[in-house]
């Protein structure tokens, strides 16, 4: 198996005097996607958003979350800024959001790598173009120039995820990617995401409350509830064999029945 | 999310400004109601020393012609603080009923409705009250009459557009199915709904509308001489550079008159009015993370 | 799919942002009419005899005098002909002979103007800056002690009558202290410079004379700021909560998981997307300096507008007012289009359809 690039361990979040996650320990290791599940309010985003260190100010952080040797919780804001979108990157929901709809997509391409790349203006253009065309946007030299009200929903999700490799981080958050994205375009951005992590030896954390795409691209999979895990292991075995009444409750209630990927068949 | 008739309790709303404003205000209505009774001097007498300064016969000194300061100052509460509660009281009235009959019915009263709100808006108020206040005649009246004039619009378009939105609700709709009359739908189901926004815009316009008759009457306009109006005493201290007490005070009456409104009307927003105020998304954040991915079902995705 | 969104479409023949200023263009001309319906309807239809308050009392009781006045406006036709000969009037520049100067109104009010635009172009950056600054850290801060500190000040901008500030700012730094310059745009022994934009800063600027700009920027800096603080107050509790609005946005989020540093984020997304929702009130902010400067500019003797509207006031005379308004609600329209055009081009999904 391959190295653990980003080790949660014992993590706790609570808003004020509310604990919203009690103790959720992951692995996240190169090349590979880990999934975690859960339903609304089960404490899943705020995890991911924690590692980040995006959280509000009245959220209250605890246990450990390492990077290689680099304790992230209670890192300071300059030592975070150096990790932030240099060595772990994130995907959010809806790019119509994520993306600023006044800014150039070659701008909000380009300004991280600037200052965490150091290249000039010219170079992390170049550069820019070769990740939109990896992400398979259509021309991608004119994509530079133009806004992302400009490019259908898939488009801008590719852009957005784009944007958060351009560092070549070592870690890739993805908040559920394709939840606003229609359902036709869907399977793209997860095939995109997929190959991705190999090709890149990326870990890629697949925040997620949908089972079915969970199913098909998720190495590992975590399942959360009430902001506990409460059940882990590789796909096989959580789809095949969950050990946990909770996760058997789900799995039911995929529309087409537990196990619509049993065994674990790609999307490609 | 609007509920039926049920208007937020203020329990947030013991702000350390929003009493203090309290106090300020509640003192100077005492002082505009009991001043004639205790005040050293007659308001208008003229029989002290000329620009005399501020001491101890005459607390804050005496103008031009001989008259006390301090008296007229006192007075000047009972002038102004009552003509701007009625002014916009008035005001609310018209606009609210105006607003909420063109948001509810539509159409063509809607239509002029707006376009004239769109003609009072499409000048600066003080510009469009002075001009009024002078077409008039110069009185204190007519310059109640002008400021009316130019504060309706607001309530009209608040109303309005809350009108608007509420029409769509479903127990509003509901009613309108039961035959419940227009007037009953409006004042059961949409009157308490608008009143806390309605209300933050009154408390604050009282602020407004004492600054606009003050500053009218400082153009002449408004309380004639020998009135003892705040705003008239600003006026009167140009011609006295020299004698500074003459316009700073009635100025730091008006100043605090306002501000005491500003901070209840304000801190009142807060709690009755999150949205203008930005409370809401403020207190969005704090939940966001969960509430935004996590909720959202895959079916609401190409709404986004 | 990717087809159907193909870059590069074939230009269309007109951009989008042309349609969406031709609209605003359309309603500014509109307005344009309606203000002067206003002007007309205060003019013609008060109560009293507008005759006598057009001519004063001295020359309304000439019959002569008084006919020629009613032929000339047309006050004999019905109304929709009064107001047409009104329009008439305008068109050829007549408002009217002021009262108090004796002067065709137009002849006073084209001198005042650029007095006028010269101290509210000044006062609406000083507020902008200011405002911008304050809103951003009390958003920020919210909660915090700045924020209410941020809070107090606006509010107290919102509550001070800014014809009492400029009497006392001008007796405690003029006459007080003796740090601020006398009243009125220069000082009595500079001659203004010749005449580009009637702006006395730029045209000394344009001339190259320093010692006649810092003078005329003395003179600007007291009323700017009296004008300056309720504009402020008013920016600044709105700045507040379009920033706060934006901070809550995924895009904020994003730019900080980039790694972004605070300055970055602050300027290119957070200000940014907070632009438009700020750059309307700054054009409803322009309406109330306005409305400022006729309550300020006298104490300055400041050659404006602003005094002239005192003096017409405090004189009745009506012709004078009138005019004051009509071209101020001028000015407010031609703010407020300006602001749609600064609107089409910050915003690209109106600039680009």
């Amino acid at each position: 198996m391959s190295a653990t690039v980003l080790a949660i361990d014992g993590l706790r979040i609570a808003f004020g005097s509310t604990p919203v996650v009690h103790d959720v320990t992951l692995d996240l290791r190169a090349g590979r996607v880990q999934g975690l599940a859960g339903e609304s309010g089960s404490g899943k985003t705020v995890t991911a958003m924690s590692v980040l260190g995006l959280l509000p100010r009245t959220a209250s952080v605890s246990g450990s979350i390492r990077l290689g040797t680099t304790e992230l919780v209670g890192l300071r804001r300059k030592q975070l800024n150096e990790v932030r979108g240099r060595r772990i990157a994130m995907v959010f929901q809806d790019p119509s959001a994520s993306l600023h709809p006044q800014l150039t997509v070659g701008h909000q391409l380009t300004d991280h790598m600037r200052r965490h790349l150091r290249l000039d203006r010219r170079a992390a253009k170049a550069r820019a173009a070769e990740l939109l065309d990896r992400v398979r946007v259509p021309d991608p030299e004119g994509a530079l120039h133009r806004y992302p009200h400009q490019f259908s929903g898939g488009q801008r999700q590719r852009i957005a995820i784009a944007v958060a490799l351009a560092c070549d981080p070592d870690v890739l958050l993805a908040d559920e990617p394709t939840t606003a994205l229609d359902v036709t375009v869907q399977a793209g951005v997860l095939h995109l995401l997929r190959n991705l992590a190999i090709e890149r030896d990326l870990a890629v954390l697949l925040v997620t409350h949908d089972l079915g795409v969970m199913s098909a691209i998720a190495d590992d999979v975590a399942v959360m509830r009430h902001g506990v895990v409460v059940e882990a292991g590789t796909r096989e075995q959580v789809f095949r064999s969950p050990a946990h009444e909770y996760t058997r409750t789900l799995l039911a209630a995929m529309p087409d029945g537990p196990g619509t990927n049993p065994e674990g068949t790609d999307v490609e | 999310m609007i509920r039926r008739r049920r208007l937020p309790i203020p329990r947030a709303w013991v702000s350390p400004l929003a009493i203090l404003g309290i106090v300020i205000a509640i003192a100077w209505v005492i002082v505009a109601i009991t001043a004639p009774l205790w005040v050293p001097y007659e308001p208008n007498a003229q029989g002290l020393p000329r620009l005399q300064e501020p001491g101890v016969d005459t607390l804050l000194g005496t103008d031009a012609v001989g008259r006390d300061v301090f008296s007229r100052l006192m007075t000047g509460a009972s002038v102004t603080i009552p003509l701007a509660l009625l002014l916009v009281a008035v005001s609310l009235v018209l606009g609210t009923v105006l607003g909420a009959v063109a948001g509810y019915f539509g159409g063509w009263i809607d239509e002029v409705l707006m376009r004239v709100t769109d003609l009072v808006m499409a000048f600066p108020t003080v510009i469009l009250a002075m001009v009024v206040a002078a077409s008039l005649g110069p009185s204190l009246f007519n310059a109640v009459l002008a400021a009316i004039v130019v504060s309706w619009p607001a309530y009209a378009r608040v109303t309005r557009s809350l009108v608007l939105g509420l029409r769509q609700q479903n127990y509003v709709l509901a009613g309108r199915l039961l035959g419940f009359s227009p007037l009953r739908s409006l004042l059961v189901d949409i009157l308490p709904n608008i009143a806390g926004p309605v209300v933050v815009l009154a408390t604050l316009d009282v602020g407004t509308a004492i600054l606009l008759l003050s500053g009218l009457s400082f153009l002449g306009l408004g309380a004639q001489p020998p009135t003892a109006e705040w705003g008239s005493m600003i006026s009167s201290a140009i011609q006295n550079f020299d004698a500074w007490w003459i316009g700073a005070f009635p100025g730091l009456a008006i100043l605090t008159v306002v501000l005491a409104f500003n901070f209840i009307g304000d801190s009142l927003r807060d709690v009755l009015d999150p949205v203008s105020s930005g409370e809401r998304q403020a207190a969005g954040v704090a939940t966001a993370p969960t509430a935004k991915s996590d909720a959202a079902p895959s079916g609401t995705a190409a709404a986004s | 799919m990717t087809l159907a969104h193909a870059p590069a479409p074939a230009r269309p023949t007109r951009s989008p942002l042309v349609g969406y200023l031709i609209r605003r263009l359309g309603t500014s001309v509109l307005l344009l009419f309606g203000v002067t319906i206003v002007t007309f309807v205060l003019t013609n239809l008060v109560p009293g005899d507008p005759v006598a308050a057009a001519l004063g009392e001295g020359a309304a009781s000439n019959p002569q005098t008084v006919a020629a006045y009613v032929e000339r406006y047309g006050l004999d036709q019905p109304l929709p002909l009064q107001y047409l000969a009104y329009l008439g009037n305008l068109m050829q520049g007549d408002l009217g002979t002021s009262l108090t100067t004796g002067r065709p109104v137009t002849t006073d009010l084209a001198a005042a103007v650029p007095a006028t635009v010269e101290i509210a172009v000044g006062a609406i950056l000083v507020s902008l800056v200011v405002s911008v600054v304050l809103g951003t850290l009390a958003a920020y801060r919210r909660g915090l002690v700045t924020d209410q500190v941020v809070r107090v000040v606006s509010l107290v901008g919102l509550s001070v009558p800014t014809f009492w500030l400029a009497l006392v700012a001008f007796n405690f730094f003029f006459l007080g202290l003796g740090i601020a310059p006398g009243s009125g745009r220069l000082s009595p022994q500079y001659t203004p410079p010749p005449t580009v934009t009637g702006l006395y800063s730029v045209d000394f600027l344009l001339n190259g004379d320093s010692v006649g700009f810092f003078d005329a920027m003395a003179h600007l800096a007291l009323p700017v700021f009296v004008l300056s603080l309720f504009t402020i107050g008013l920016l600044t509790r709105f700045i507040r909560t379009s920033v706060l609005e934006v901070l809550d946005r995924d895009f904020v989020r994003a730019a900080r998981a980039k790694g972004l540093g605070g300055g970055r984020i602050v300027l290119d997304y957070v200000l940014r997307g907070a632009s438009l929702p700020i750059l309307t009130v700054v054009g409803i902010a322009f309406g109330s300096l306005l409305s400022g400067t006729v309550l300020v500019e006298a104490v300055f003797a400041w050659p404006g507008l602003g005094t002239y509207a005192y003096n017409s006031a405090t004189s009745l005379d009506l012709p004078g007012v009138m005019g004051v308004g009509l071209v101020v609600g001028v000015i407010y329209l031609v703010v407020n289009f300006v602001v749609d055009l600064l609107y089409g081009f910050l915003d690209p999904r109106v600039r680009l359809g």
